[in-house]
């Protein structure tokens, strides 16, 4: 019924929710598929390492990188005196922190899985190594996307980190996973469960589009 | 791992590396192509040594192109495939588009330019890899084993188109093949590549019938090697004694020099009894059949004269002979059929 009526608190949590985790996308992955990509094409002694790393990343406990973020940001912390503790801008920087080794090492994966071969066809055809480079991600581009797009997936989603640091303030850090746990536990079964299926809609969307990407 | 290379490969002729699997062909076409460095000799290009800085290498690259064994596409249509090299190359749209249809049109593609390249078969993909490499018009193309992924039908029409190009652009070709009589049919010259060296340089009949070396005489499919010494000499006709047995041939080679007989099996031929055109062949043996093999429109038959002498003669004439395993046969062969290698 909310979701019909358009409630006015479901639609702003829902719009706020979507900027949050489009933005973090965003930053993460203008920074991280670039990182990736220069991991995979530079050689360097440790490399081998850094993946496994990187890869060990990807699931990090969402409340785990919370908790780093709200003692960074803590007034008492290094970073303290911005003042960004509870605000939509820590959570962000969180969701950042959080998937940017899905970023950098789903790039990593989807570069490796392109044939060799390809480089070598493009420097035979003429490529220059700055050509070569681009046709190899250009042909990594559906495996790129998916990795974006998982990046989105596991922001929009996870609950700890938006609630260490963002604090569920309603009209200001409140999200959907944020707002159903509220609602939950006041016994507020229909906004939860309004809340619940737009999340649950987002994420079949986010997930219809990979598969989407993958089989192209 | 290759040493011995020496490898002149003259401007607007097709040459053709032949050797078996692993003989180190596609490595030679990709040090030749720069796409990797040898570790030790140098290679040539329009008479200038490749170089080593990436810039030069690449100016160098640019001016020529290779197509491998298995070539791969980029994702994308045929036309976005075609037009890759133009398009790295700075050509703008409209040039790029007529070079583009010429090269699929030369390559029966014609309609194709919208196919996504990733959908299309092993064959198509081969002529898409080669319409890819012939528009940027090198001055050397290289052909990794062209055929070697193909079926026999799809191999016969790309050997067509290849001949093709070889016609339309007049350029110098350099290709890799097992298949002899692939080199053959295409190449005018041939180097013979076994085991990382390359073994022998010359014209296809010279490689096929006159093999300087017992290796590429089994590869080029010269199956009798008799290995014995010349007895006498009597002009340019040889005697060569091997065990108790003697075959003459052709030779300039001197009396007491230890040398190889080498007969292709395709020259000798079989009879139940001796006939008049038969004796003027200048060797003769008896024998048994040991073994029969069908190879399609071809008999492999090995007799036993007393040594092992296999003969390749047609499906048919084996059948009017009626023979089989234990008849007994006359095999002749000529002088002229007689290839004299020195051990």
């Amino acid at each position: 019924m909310l979701i019909l009526t358009g409630d006015r608190e479901v639609f702003s949590i829902t719009a706020r929710t979507l900027l949050i985790s489009s933005a973090s996308t965003f930053i993460a992955a203008s920074i991280f598929v670039p990182v990736g990509s220069l991991i995979y094409f530079q050689s360097f002694p440790g490399k081998g390492l850094l993946i496994n790393v990187i890869q060990t990343l990807f699931s990090m406990p969402t409340v785990f990188v919370g908790l780093l973020v709200f003692i960074t940001f803590s007034r008492e912390g290094p970073l303290g005196s911005f003042g960004l503790l509870f605000s939509p801008t820590a959570i962000i920087i969180g969701h950042v922190i959080l998937i940017s080794p899905i970023m950098a090492g789903l790039t990593i994966s989807a570069l490796r899985g392109i044939a060799p071969e390809i480089q070598d066809t493009a420097m035979s055809l003429g490529a220059s190594r700055l050509q070569t480079i681009h046709a190899i991600v250009r042909e990594a581009r559906y495996g790129v996307s998916t990795a974006v797009l998982l990046g989105f997936g596991r922001a929009i989603s996870e609950i700890g980190l938006a609630i260490v640091v963002g604090g569920n303030i309603r009209g200001y850090t409140r999200t959907l996973t944020t707002a159903m746990s509220l609602e939950t536990s006041i016994g507020n079964f229909e906004m939860a469960m309004a809340l619940g299926i737009i999340l649950v809609f987002l994420a079949l969307a986010v997930n219809i589009l990979v598969s989407q990407i993958q089989h192209r | 791992m290759l040493e011995n290379i020496n490898l002149d490969v003259p401007t607007h002729a097709v040459t053709a590396i032949i050797g078996p699997s692993g003989a180190g062909k596609t490595t030679l076409l990709r040090l030749i192509d720069l796409l990797e460095e040898p570790t030790s000799g140098q290679i040539t290009f329009d008479d200038m040594e490749t170089p080593r800085s990436e810039g030069v290498r690449l100016e160098m690259r640019r001016r020529m192109v290779i197509v491998f064994q298995k070539p791969v596409v980029f994702s994308g249509s045929v036309y976005d495939n075609v037009s890759y090299g133009l398009r790295i190359r700075g050509y703008g749209r409209r040039d790029a588009g007529d070079k583009v249809m010429h090269a699929l049109e030369t390559l029966d593609l014609s309609g194709y330019e919208n196919r996504m390249a990733k959908t299309l078969s092993g064959g198509e993909v081969q002529r898409v890899a080669l319409a890819r490499a012939m528009v940027i018009e090198p001055e050397l193309l290289l052909l990794d084993e062209p055929t070697a992924n193909l079926d026999p039908v799809s191999t016969t029409k790309v050997e067509q188109l290849i001949s093709r190009i070889i016609r339309e652009l007049h350029t110098t070709v350099l290709m890799s093949t097992h298949d002899m009589a692939q080199g053959q049919r295409l190449a005018d010259q041939i180097g013979v590549l076994i085991g990382g060296s390359m073994l022998q340089v010359g014209n296809s009949s010279d490689i096929f019938n006159l093999p300087n070396s017992m290796q590429v005489a089994h590869f080029v499919g010269v199956e009798n090697v008799l290995e014995g010494v010349i007895e006498s000499k009597d002009q340019g006709l040889v005697n060569v004694s091997f065990g108790s047995h003697h075959v003459e041939g052709l030779s300039q080679l001197e009396p007491g020099v230890v040398v190889s007989a080498c007969i292709r099996p395709e020259e000798v031929t079989l009879a139940l009894t001796i006939t008049q055109t038969s004796t003027s062949a200048r060797n003769t043996f008896y024998g048994t059949i040991s073994n029969i093999t069908s190879t399609g429109p071809l008999v492999r038959v090995v007799v036993d004269c007393g040594f092992q002498l296999v003969a390749l003669i047609t499906t048919r004439s084996a059948q009017e002979l009626e023979l089989q395993k234990g008849t007994e046969v006359w095999a002749f062969f000529k002088a002229t059929g007689v290839h004299i290698v020195q051990a």
